[in-house]
């Protein structure tokens, strides 16, 4: 744990950082290689959708008693004639003395078989048993609505992250990232040959909630950090990815905690029920809350900065950092801080003692650990110090009055 | 930063105080299990066999009507199929209910006729009088934003409008005589007006001659009557008023129909502003715009009225006080707000393009769709997944980790006292996808206390004191996951508003994780840990706080008025 910890500080205070942002071809590499992998897996095995899509046969059969048990009963040996149509049926009792099988289309052949399978449960004579046709209760009506529901909950949400975050390159960042997301979760269900039910479409919907969800908490960062680029002496992007750094620790454990659950109920739902809703919708929410995890750092943020790179303020920022730059290499020891090795790259001394509060990102450099003496760099003499910092001392048991120059004192 | 008079303690007593009411409203409720949905228990199977032939398309309509009916009401969840070329079924989760099974049987179709002749105003089916104009019916206004006309008073819109332009020169030819009850099949289409091509025209012929047969059929007619009325657009129409508008002994006769249930587009109960009653706005389009525009124009200030026909009774009434001629009109009378809502639903809904054989209806009770494994192991995970966050909550922040494990057990306890409110009072029903959901939303939730806590160890790395920092990272946290939830809760509302079945019912579920969420992270979480920071375990930094030093991974952490 400590070395994890010791790790989360350095992250935060950019000690050790991870170039999300400046790999972001890689990155960009990698989800294409993905997202091409589900789209052929989709348009190859396509998506297996459910009774609710496509309709189907009901059998009715009249039985003694009929009661969960053999419904159960039912269910299972109508899965195991193997069937592909009849992998997942859905086995309901009807009123006391009758049960209703539900299977997706089937030929002729496969409807006797599955009538002789249920014959052979029950009990009953196969020219009992009655087979009607059924349509889907999916149908084009509910998926125009959904999709309705779809297009004004993205628009909405575009708006409000415009609002939020008064960026509209962040929406389209957040935007692609879902795409992202849902895009490899459809791909993922279709070469994993699931099952399209209802519970698939809450998953996914769910997915839309979640990588929108993340993907806000970490913009919400890279804008605290990018607020004052100018003062903050850094570049957009060398800001943004201390971000998405300092919010590594807490996308980590975020993902950790949302996906154990997930992941808990699709190894026992896969493990001991085989086919079933549950673990339809356990796959959905596991791949999509892993791919919105990931979207959000390696994708939405080093697009967000990608997008930004021709504005004004960031190429003025870029060019700033460039010049501070070259004066180091041309005098490398005139950038050297008098005083303290670790101390945040974008303060200066003289602004070290900016007013706490919602400030931007200077911060104060942090009393909270030890200043430590220059180590030697390259060639040359370092020049002594002429006495060590003075720091804040408990000593006295009270806060120390400190000597400011007039103008700094304020009006009385 | 903390305003002076933040009282961490005070605020958790409210929030205990405002838990503990919701469980005696459940205690008063009387329920401790929630109403499992249509997968997990079973419920009801409605069966409804169309007459005639319908159209795929039709019967697709219909079961899409039905399911809008069903479903637009609280968050039963139920199920619309079709089956075979004629039949839809309903499945409707629980026991039977009748209110429910009334709803998707009712099978209501909507037309618009005019009134010939009731029992209070006889008109030409006694003496030839003129219809006198009722003193309390609902009347029909036009609505038109761009005059200010909402304002909705039917005397104070009544526009005197020319009579109608041309008296109906032919006399119809009396149709067969037929009593309305005769079967469809023996109907003739030489109803009075039949000549005319303009249903509007045709209505309004009607009117003034509505011939013998349909007096004598009228005069012969009895209200109320507990028989079936038999609804043909072709044909004219003697029926009885409904119950419910207290004129279940009023006696119709009215004309074919003149406009289509199928033409209106909406219809809803509002009260206008600058109004204190209720008034039902419908909207037409299609064909029924340009035909209830001429009947307006003809029917306006003449006092004749014009019937909303459901299912073959008279739901409503109204006078014409003016030319409607884009169709948007609205229906004003001695409303109150349920029976304004009951007739905007009747309109909205009851357009459905088949009818259904009352006789073939069948009703059964069916069992859950669900083995009755998959709940257990939903559950048993359900457990075992908290568990694990639980233990790796603990691993990792420590001391904090036990508020995290305390926030997420009053969150269920929280989420339990809702579900059994909702179950009760909106009809909610918990089906298996919901219940992931509210597993799922664990995750979602304790991510709010890492965004928190994380924030926190930033400012103490910074080299605030674990007090300060508690109101720091509040500040900034808050921010967060205001935002973050608000993306949440606009897809459950948008998703509650526009999806049906299965979906609107995970859409509430997330809803009220998320509402939940908020309110355990503002009400619970934030004042325990101001709290907590009050005691020397936290921020003097005890090494199993979780803010000690070590766990902060910076060699030295302030303290209040030092260094440890």
């Amino acid at each position: 744990m400590g070395k994890f910890s010791r790790l989360g500080n350095d992250l935060y205070s950019g000690d050790k950082s991870i170039d999300f942002v400046g790999r972001k071809w890689l990155w960009y590499a990698i989800s294409v290689v993905i997202i091409v992998g589900s789209l052929l897996g989709l348009a190859v095995k396509g998506l297996d959708m459910g009774i609710e899509f496509v309709g189907g046969a009901e059998y009715k059969v009249k039985v003694a008693s009929a009661d969960q048990a053999l419904a159960d009963q039912l269910r299972t040996d109508v899965a195991a004639t193997g069937i592909d149509a009849a992998q997942q049926p859905v086995v309901t009792t009807s009123g006391k003395d009758a049960v209703l099988i539900q299977v997706k289309p089937l030929t002729t052949a496969e409807n006797e078989q599955i009538k002789n399978t249920i014959a052979d449960t029950t009990g009953t004579d196969p020219t009992q048993i009655n087979a009607t046709e059924i349509g889907p209760s999916w149908g084009k009506e509910i998926a125009k609505r959904s999709g309705t529901g779809l297009v004004v909950f993205l628009i909405l949400v575009v708006i409000f992250i415009w609002a939020y975050f008064r960026e509209w390159k962040m929406s389209v960042g957040a935007i692609v990232a879902l795409a992202h997301d849902v895009v490899i979760t459809v791909g993922v269900y279709a070469l994993s040959g699931f099952e399209v039910t209802p519970a698939t479409v809450t998953g996914l919907l769910t997915i839309l909630g979640f990588s929108l969800y993340d993907t806000v908490v970490v913009f919400d960062k890279v804008r605290e950090n990018t607020k004052n680029l100018r003062e903050s002496r850094t570049t957009y992007a060398k800001a943004a990815n201390l971000a998405v750094n300092q919010t590594l620790v807490r996308s980590i454990n975020t993902s950790v905690v949302a996906l154990i659950p997930v992941g808990v109920i699709l190894y026992v739902s896969a493990v001991q029920l085989g086919a079933s809703t549950l673990k339809d919708l356990a796959l959905a929410l596991f791949v999509g809350m892993a791919a919105g995890a990931y979207s959000s750092i390696f994708i939405a943020t080093p697009l967000v900065v990608q997008l930004k790179a021709g504005e004004t303020d960031v190429v003025q920022a870029e060019k700033r950092d460039k010049a501070r730059q070259k004066k180091v290499e041309a005098d490398r020891y005139a950038a050297v801080p008098a005083f303290a090795e670790d101390m945040p790259i974008h303060d200066e001394p003289g602004v070290a003692d900016v007013p706490e509060g919602d400030g931007p990102v200077a911060r104060p450099a942090s009393p909270g650990r030890a200043p430590q003496t220059p180590e030697a760099a390259g060639r040359g003499r370092i020049a002594p110090q002429g006495h060590g910092p003075v720091r804040p001392s408990s000593a006295a048991g009270r806060q120390q009055p400190t000597r400011q120059p007039r103008s700094k004192r304020g009006k009385k | 930063m903390a305003r002076k008079s933040y009282r961490p303690g005070r605020t958790l007593v409210v929030f205990f105080l405002v838990v503990a009411v919701s469980y005696g409203l459940v205690a008063l409720g009387g329920t401790w299990k929630p109403e499992l949905g249509l997968d997990l228990k079973g419920g009801t199977r409605i069966m409804m066999t169309a007459t005639g032939n319908p159209t795929s398309a039709n019967l697709n309509e219909a079961a899409g009507i039905i399911d809008q009916r069903v479903n637009g009401s609280g968050v039963a969840e139920a199920e619309v199929t079709t089956q075979g070329g004629r039949n839809i079924i309903v499945e409707i989760p629980g026991p039977t209910s009748n209110s429910l099974v009334g709803l998707a049987t009712r099978t209501a179709q909507l037309r618009f006729r005019t009134v010939a002749c009731t029992s209070q105003t006889p008109g030409p089916c006694a003496t030839g009088a003129a219809p006198t104009l009722p003193n309390d019916g609902p009347s029909l206004a036009p609505t038109d934003g761009a005059t200010g006309n909402s304002k909705n008073r039917p005397g104070f819109l009544a526009k005197p409008s020319a009579k109608p332009s041309q008296q109906p020169s032919q006399t119809a030819s009396a149709s067969e005589s037929s009593s309305p009850t005769e079967s469809p099949s023996e109907s003739s289409s030489e109803s009075p007006g039949a000549g005319s091509d303009d249903p509007a025209q045709m209505a309004l012929d009607f009117m003034t001659d509505p011939g013998r047969a349909a007096i004598e059929a009228f005069n012969a007619y009895t209200c109320p009557t507990t028989k079936p009325v038999d609804d043909n657009p072709d044909k004219f129409l003697v029926t009885c008023g409904t119950e419910a508008e207290g004129d279940a002994g009023v006696k119709y006769l009215l004309s074919p129909a003149a406009v289509e249930g199928t033409d209106l587009n909406s219809a809803d109960a509002v009260v206008p502003s600058q109004s204190v009653s209720w008034i039902v706005q419908l909207s037409l389009g299609g064909e029924g715009k340009g035909v209830f525009a001429d009947l307006s124009r003809a029917m306006s200030g003449t006092g004749q009225q014009f019937a909303v026909v459901l299912d073959g009774v008279v739901i409503s009434s109204p006078v014409f006080t003016g030319v409607i001629p884009n169709g948007d009109a609205q229906i004003t009378g001695n409303f109150t707000k349920s029976s304004a809502q009951s007739l905007a639903t009747s309109l909205k809904y009851g357009a459905l393009p088949i009818a259904f054989d009352k006789e073939a209806t069948s009703v059964e009770q069916i069992g859950a769709s669900l083995a009755g494994d998959q709940l257990s192991a939903g559950i048993l995970a359900g457990i075992i997944g908290l568990a694990l966050v639980m233990l790796y909550c603990l691993l990792y922040y420590r001391g904090l980790g036990l508020v995290v494990i305390a926030s997420l057990v009053v969150a269920g306890v929280v989420t339990y006292s809702t579900v059994l409110l909702l179950s009760r009072t909106a009809g909610f029903t918990l089906t298996l996808p919901g219940i992931a959901g509210l597993i799922v939303a664990v995750g979602i939730t304790a991510d709010s206390f890492i965004v928190y806590f994380e924030r926190i160890r930033d400012e103490m790395r910074d080299g605030k004191s674990m007090r300060v920092a508690v109101q720091a990272g509040w500040k900034r946290a808050r921010g967060t996951c205001v935002a973050a939830d608000t993306v949440s809760l606009l897809a459950a509302i948008v998703l509650y508003i526009f999806a049906t079945g299965v979906v609107k019912g995970f859409a509430f579920t997330l809803g009220i994780s998320t509402v939940i969420d908020l309110a355990i992270f503002f009400w619970f979480t934030h004042p325990m840990v101001s709290v907590l920071g009050k005691y020397k375990f936290f921020n003097r930094g005890h090494k199993l706080s979780g803010l000690d030093a070590e766990a902060l991974g910076v060699d030295r952490i302030n303290i209040a008025g030092g260094r440890a």
